[in-house]
């Protein structure tokens, strides 16, 4: 398999004893007393919630911290692998808009986007798993993660990739997952979704996503540490200067969550952004974002921990030219980079809009990138030789048996959302250019994908607790969309 | 100050009040004109955010003493506005409320920087206390810029909305999103936030 690197085994070493002295001598904040009163414990020094880390406890913590994690699907029947060069594609997260699906314009996201979103994602081939994709306006703030988690679990048995708003939405959450799976040890053993914690650049841990993490560790949750640095405004212009900060960020994030719980699935995650010194705006679509990302995964496998990146997303606010070029280049450099989990695609406008359309295109690309990985196969039969003979000057291999065979193997063949047909069949089919063949998509896997029901009785936990939640933060259920 | 060099801005505002200029001269006529060329080529295109920002904090060392000189003889440079800012509860971002108060206080504004992680209730507090005719409320991510809607509806239950115009900054924030939550304005990135704040306090954005 092709593999991309950007950095020599000398930059690595070079970046992360770099990181690793940021953590001892500027040091992380981090606003959360549990964690502080864990890492003073463990030798830190701590100076006004300005951690110290000792480069000994972070080489120690790094190596507790599993090296790869299997991530179930809702119904327990089939894992994926989150680790080595495996990776896995799922939407951007959390977008507040969404392209109208009639108007093409961005507005505020609701929850019946976020349904099709779900469902649209549980048709396609090359999305592996769900994430909590849309915030949406109509849903009360104080539960709106739980909602997402919630509206994933009914409509799609996938993997999901998420996170938690609030300290309790996580405890909430996680009592939903155990619902569905039947208790806290079945999701321990078998976790059945991501949660991203991510601190904040420079070097800072807010309390709640500190304490994310470390329930996220006491409960055996996968948790994706994200730290999403502007360059050249929250992180150094330069790359190797915000993997140094970032690196330092996650490593900070691992040390509490090993501390925490030895052994807790953690995950080396990325989200930079370049910052656009015209326009004041977080570029993830810029080539050095997508550099970024690769180069900061390079460093995660070097550490063994499994990675993630925000790649395959766009800064144009429409589905078009841009967009398709942008998130083109994420899903590709990702696949050559081995990235574990890649979140990205269908989102536009940065980290801000999910686009339906824009999710079958990139459907494609992660299709496409699969391909890509699996490179050229060099085996006898793929050699051909003996067909080539058979064949000879002036046949052809249409009939042969080596075709048929091979054909699947070798050729990845795209839905109608990617336009192969000969000119003239193209104007008679109406002259349709990507986005108005992409919307048709979405409207035929919308009608014609046959979901899978939560099994009865875990429908039957998940909404006892769901509707406990509810009763507990007060919302009536009448305020709560569930014609889902 | 156009070489972004906080020393040179300040050694030179100490020359020009040895040379018996005035300091208010100095600082609307100088500095601000300064600031004000370098704001245009950001405007065009030819200088970046960076720049800008570097500026404005030049302008602001020398600021800081020809101001002292000002006081000291008993004069006067009248405030543009009062502007209360801070990012709201559960966000710890910092750079753009930064950046913005950096500008505003460049461009002539009285500025109470509230930090960041800022409950509601204080955001409320504040503007009784200090009442600022402007309120900023920053928001860096999509999970807490609905906080910004909790700060303008707990200022209407205090009976204190009428008297403050907010507007609302942070990177997911729009215009529907300003009219959504009954917010007075977006500042969209620094540039834009000053240009705003002066035309809600009646300025054209250029005087």
């Amino acid at each position: 398999m092709p593999r991309l690197r950007f950095l020599s085994s000398g930059d690595i070493e070079q970046i992360t004893s770099a990181s690793l002295e940021v953590l001892e001598e500027s040091g992380v904040m981090v606003k959360n007393q549990s964690a502080l009163r864990l890492l003073q414990e463990a030798g830190c020094g701590v100076d006004n919630e300005v951690v110290q880390f000792p480069p000994e406890l972070v080489e120690d913590s790094f190596k507790k911290a599993p090296s790869s994690i299997e991530l179930h699907a809702r119904d327990g029947d089939k894992h994926h692998l989150v680790g080595d060069d495996n990776v896995i594609y799922n939407p951007g997260s959390a977008a507040i808009y969404f392209i109208d699906r009639d108007t093409v314009e961005m507005r505020r996201a609701e929850s019946l986007d976020l349904v099709q979103l779900v469902r649209l994602v549980d048709a396609l081939e090359h999305i592996h798993a769900q994430s909590t994709a849309i915030v949406p306006s109509d849903v009360p703030e104080g539960i709106s993660d739980l909602y997402r988690l919630y509206v994933i679990l009914k409509n799609s048995t996938k993997p999901i990739v998420t996170g938690a708003f609030t300290k309790q939405g996580l405890i909430d959450m996680r009592m939903m997952l155990e619902a569905v799976v039947g208790g806290p040890d079945e999701l321990m053993g078998a976790p059945r979704a991501i949660f991203d914690c991510c601190p904040s650049s420079p070097l800072m841990w807010s309390d709640v996503t500190c304490q994310n993490l470390i329930d996220c560790a006491e409960s055996g949750i996968p948790a994706e540490i994200i730290p999403a640095p502007q360059m050249g405004a929250t992180s150094p212009v330069s790359i190797a200067g915000t993997l140094v900060q970032s690196t330092a960020e996650i490593l900070s994030g691992v040390v509490i969550s090993q501390l925490t719980k030895p052994g807790a699935p953690v995950i080396f995650g990325g989200s930079p952004a370049a910052f656009d010194m015209r326009y004041c705006t977080a570029r993830l679509g810029a080539m050095e974002a997508v550099v970024a990302a690769c180069a900061s995964a390079e460093i995660g496998k070097h550490y063994r921990l499994p990675t993630h990146a925000y790649l395959g997303l766009s800064d144009s606010k429409a589905v078009d030219a841009q967009s398709g070029y942008e998130s083109g280049l994420g899903i590709t450099f990702a696949a050559l980079a081995g990235v574990n989990v890649v979140s990205g695609p269908g989102m536009l406008a940065c980290e801000n809009c999910q686009s339906l359309e824009k999710m079958v295109v990139d459907n494609e690309i992660c299709g496409a990138a699969y391909r890509l990985m699996d490179g050229v196969f060099t085996d006898a039969p793929a050699l051909a030789k003996e067909i080539i003979t058979k064949v000879g000057p002036g046949g052809h291999f249409l009939a042969e048996r080596h075709t048929r065979e091979n054909l699947r193997k070798e050729q990845y063949m795209p839905s109608d959302v990617i336009d192969r047909l000969t000119p003239e069949s193209w104007r008679k089919s109406g002259s349709k250019e990507t986005t108005s063949r992409a919307k048709e998509t979405v409207d035929k896997l919308l009608e014609e994908h046959i979901l899978v029901p939560l099994p009865r009785d875990a429908e039957r936990r998940l909404d006892e607790v769901f509707k406990g939640i509810l009763k507990r933060h007060g919302i009536p259920m009448s305020r709560i969309p569930l014609e889902i | 100050m156009i070489n972004f060099d906080d020393d040179l801005a300040r050694r030179l505002a100490r020359e020009v009040i040895d040379l018996g200029i005035d300091p208010v001269e100095a600082l609307e006529e100088g500095l601000a004109k300064a600031l004000r060329e370098v704001g245009d080529r950001f405007g065009s295109g030819e200088a970046f955010i960076t720049e800008l920002i570097a500026a404005a904090q030049a302008m602001e060392a020398g600021a800081e003493i020809l101001n002292e000189e000002i006081v000291r003889r008993g004069a006067t440079r009248k405030s543009i506005g009062r502007f209360l800012i801070g990012t709201v509860e559960g966000d710890i971002h910092s750079i753009g409320k930064n950046i913005v108060t950096t500008m505003l206080r460049a461009s002539g504004f009285e500025v109470v920087d509230l930090g960041v992680d800022v409950p509601t209730g204080v955001f409320v507090d504040k503007v009784r206390e200090f009442k600022p005719d402007i309120l900023g409320l920053s928001a860096l991510m999509t999970t807490t810029m609905t906080k910004q809607r909790e700060v303008i509806e707990a200022l209407r239950e205090a009976g204190l909305r009428q008297g403050v115009k907010v507007v609302v900054g942070g990177a997911p924030v729009t215009e529907e999103w300003v009219k959504e939550i009954g917010a007075d304005a977006c500042g969209l990135d620094a540039g834009i936030a000053v240009q705003v704040a002066l035309s809600l306090m009646g300025r054209k954005p250029d005087a």
